[in-house]
């Protein structure tokens, strides 16, 4: 247990004792099953999941239902242990649907008590929310959702509160391995639909994905049968729930991806040498070096403050997620540029892993907002006006 | 999050105490210094000094109880503003390396504030290089006093101060790092000559000191002959943390604030450029002030990490962009300086006065207390263990050094 903090106001931003020992387990799991080197060989098969691996961390450490309660059958922790996991799976570029299934879906599924949620949590069933991988979170933005799904007649032999549901979606992230689809979709009122991933009238097409340890898939829905999970207000609750946290925890994973970069540049920075010394003592290297981890340090405390504002219900949680997605963010994609600059000649390589975590920073800095798009809405958060804008 | 069961007990116990303590001195009967030397004794001063010196020895997170009963009850504190460098710096110097009867005499009159304390350590030779210094410290022969002469630049309240952290050359025929001790020096006496040092404001916070002839008793020596470049690492990463954890802040509290009302306050002045500037410093400063919380957090709990050189080195960076800020967004009136007049500032806060001071001022906090540059070669040799430059000044005597 920690010992009370100095300033009331904010809550506690360290690592407390279980947190760490779950660290631990996730990244022997990851390092035993899912090293970087076997990342890299999936990244050009037909399956670029690895279910293996997710089945190991969603069932066997329980990692799918952390967020479920335990009533049904989850491990009923909070976004601080989520976030942990999240950081693991960014630090090993994991080619898991955690931050889909066991993050995103279970956010949207939990105000409802969806009957889903247990299948989640054991891992039987691994879901994803059809938006866009770079959709802004509405309580971040302040602009509704809209979807490119809409609410169609129900079919004549259909069961009564069936629904269907025609359009496509553009770029969803984690959609491929998902056997659920969790559909926002417009019509009288605004909805959230499950939608089997495998009926005839769903197509997931994979997209040649920049980041290909997370690849997007384009989805189209022909008249698709549906189950309504929510409705009007409290289907767009859902939604803007799944997204908050999305965008949070995607923050988290990006610390993971940054710290990742820093470990690996270090290692070899020490090893490297040219001119008769390790190339880690010339001063212009160490100071770049030092400023990945000046960004870590900062984006840490972003990204602890956002798990604790979400873990809280803090109405602060808009500010704490603008803060995380821009700080880790920008420190992923610096340290993962960084990384591949100072490895040299072998960093620019096809076989050097340094390249997966600079696309998944790269892909991660764009995923839920842009650090730019997050900064822009402070205006609107924080009273911080553009010119010509009125004092709020 | 509920704090330890044993942790909450510990701080009622405290705050009863501290009425018991109020109950039985009543400041305006004492006076403020008795009142304070009372305190002293009763061991509420920090609570995490040890017994008989000011503390209880308990955890420094418990520090918060004690010093809130005090201030609910209006009694006089020891105004730590005044004495930053006595309690920021020499106090846990005193504490980790200083002799019992030393401890013993330094410490109440230290934390009382009746006696300030300063810092001779940078010479005009001898900046970023420290362990590089010239003031020599020489033993009579009787194995008396030391006599101390050389000069001593940037020193704080040193026209105040009763005592200075000095870090002196014992033996220039070793190697510089091992020829240095260090010592309290009485900066009361005649071959102490302190002069204000102006600086680019137009005032003067610090001093340049004269040493000449300088007497110091042996028994004013902290630490072992040559032991002096081990006791100084630790006064500076003790101000590093001073500088870069600082106070507990509330949003916008410290110049991020100033440039979010002087935004609000000014439509007229608002351009595209700057409103871009604006939102990516307000977010980095709140950034910078959760990590200060966390450090704080960390070291409450006894796990202080190295994240004191990367608060320090955001903190300079903020404290510069913000005020360029502010300066800039200005415009016309960032052209007029309050008052350029020669003064002796008792206190200093980068954040009071006009744009213009703040601006000049902030220039100063990535140089003092280690450059940024010194901070980021600790960073990557001590936390990241990166190797360090190779260099051929570690090893020969300092008096064969090329200067």
């Amino acid at each position: 247990m920690s010992a009370p903090v100095a300033s009331p106001g904010l809550p506690d931003l360290r690592y407390g004792e279980a947190e760490e020992e779950l660290r631990a387990a996730v990244r022997k799991l990851i390092a035993d099953r899912s090293p970087l080197t076997t990342v890299l060989a999936r990244a050009e098969t037909a399956d670029p999941y690895d279910p293996g691996t997710w089945q190991a961390l969603a069932a066997d450490l329980g990692c799918a239902g952390l967020l479920i309660p335990e009533s049904r059958g989850g491990a009923g922790a909070s976004y601080r242990e989520a976030a942990v996991v999240a950081e693991e799976t960014g630090r090993g570029a994991l080619p898991v649907p955690y931050l889909a299934s066991a993050v995103m879906a279970t956010a949207a599924l939990l105000p409802s008590a969806d009957e889903l949620l247990a299948a989640l949590a054991d891992g039987s069933v691994t879901a994803a929310l059809t938006v866009p991988f770079t959709t802004m979170p509405p309580a971040v933005s302040g602009a509704a959702l809209a979807s490119g799904v809409r609410v169609g007649r129900p079919g004549p032999g259909d069961p009564a509160g069936q629904a269907r549901l025609t359009g496509t979606v553009a770029g969803a992230a984690d959609a491929l391995p998902a056997g659920v689809l969790l559909v926002p979709a417009d019509g009288v009122p605004f909805g959230l639909y499950a939608v089997d991933a495998s009926a005839p009238e769903v197509t997931v097409s994979p997209v040649v994905s920049l980041d290909t340890t997370r690849p997007l898939a384009d989805l189209t829905f022909a008249n698709a049968p549906a189950r309504p999970v929510a409705t009007g207000e409290a289907a767009a609750a859902a939604v803007s729930a799944a997204l908050t946290a999305g965008a949070a925890m995607l923050a988290c994973e990006q610390l993971g991806v940054a710290q990742r970069c820093l470990e690996m540049t270090v290692a070899y920075l020490k090893e490297r040498r040219q001119f008769g010394r390790a190339v880690g003592s010339f001063q212009a290297l160490k100071h770049r070096l030092a400023d990945v981890w000046v960004a870590l340090i900062q984006a840490r405390a972003a990204a602890r403050y956002a798990a604790a504002c979400l873990a809280d219900g803090d109405p602060d949680t808009p500010v704490a997620v603008v803060l995380a997605k821009s700080a880790c963010g920008e420190a992923a994609v610096q340290a993962a540029q960084e990384c591949v600059q100072l490895h040299g000649g072998i960093g620019f390589t096809w076989e050097h892993p340094a390249h997966l975590l600079l696309k998944r920073a790269r892909s991660g800095s764009a995923g839920f907002g842009t650090p730019d798009r997050h900064r822009a809405a402070l205006a609107g958060l924080v009273n911080l006006p553009p010119p010509g804008g009125s004092i709020g | 999050m509920l704090a330890e069961p044993a942790l909450s007990e510990r701080d009622h116990e405290l705050r009863e105490r501290v009425r018991e303590f109020l109950a039985g001195h009543d400041p305006a009967a004492l006076g403020r210094q008795a009142f304070l030397d009372a305190r002293f004794d009763a061991g509420l001063a920090a609570v995490h000094y040890p017994e008989g010196l000011g503390g209880l020895g308990l955890p420094r997170s418990l520090q918060r109880a004690v010093d809130e009963e005090f201030a609910a009850a209006g009694a006089p504190g020891n105004r730590p503003e005044r004495n930053g460098i006595g309690l920021g710096m020499a106090a846990p110097t005193i504490l980790a390396f200083a002799a019992q009867e030393q401890q013993a005499r330094w410490l109440r009159p230290l934390w009382t504030g009746e006696e300030i304390w300063c810092q001779l350590f940078s010479e005009p030779g001898a900046g970023s290089d420290l362990a590089g210094l010239a003031t020599r410290a020489v033993r009579a022969e009787d194995g008396g006093d030391w006599m101390v002469t050389g000069q001593k630049v940037w020193t704080s309240s040193a026209h105040r101060a009763r005592w200075g952290l000095l870090l002196a050359r014992t033996d220039p025929d070793l190697p510089k790092h091992a020829g240095l001790t260090y010592f309290a020096c009485d900066m009361s006496q005649p071959g102490v000559d302190v002069r204000p040092l102006r600086q680019l404001t137009g005032e003067a916070e610090f001093n340049e000191v004269f040493l000449t002839d300088a007497t110091i008793p042996d028994a004013d020596r902290i630490g072992e002959v040559g032991d002096g470049w081990q006791v100084a690492r630790g006064t500076l990463m003790n101000e590093r943390v001073a500088i870069g954890s600082g106070t507990a802040q509330p949003r916008e509290g410290g110049m991020a604030g100033l440039a979010a009302s002087a935004w609000r306050e000014q439509p007229e002045l608002r351009t595209p450029g700057l409103h871009d500037r604006l939102l990516r410093l307000w977010a980095d400063a709140e950034v910078a002030r959760l990590a200060a919380e966390r450090l704080r957090q960390q070291l409450a709990s006894g796990q202080p990490g190295p994240e004191g050189s990367a608060a320090k080195i955001v903190f300079a960076r903020l404290n510069q962009e913000l005020s360029a800020f502010e300066l800039e967004l200005a415009g016309a009136a960032g052209l007029r300086y309050d008052d350029w007049t020669m003064r002796r500032p008792e206190t200093v806060n980068f954040y009071s006065r006009g744009p213009g001071y703040r601006y000049l001022r902030a220039r100063g906090n990535s140089i003092e207390g280690g450059t940024s540059e010194i901070l980021r070669n600790i960073i990557a040799e001590r936390v990241l263990g990166l190797p360090a430059e190779p260099r051929t000044d570690t090893g020969l005597p300092w008096k064969d050094l090329p200067r």
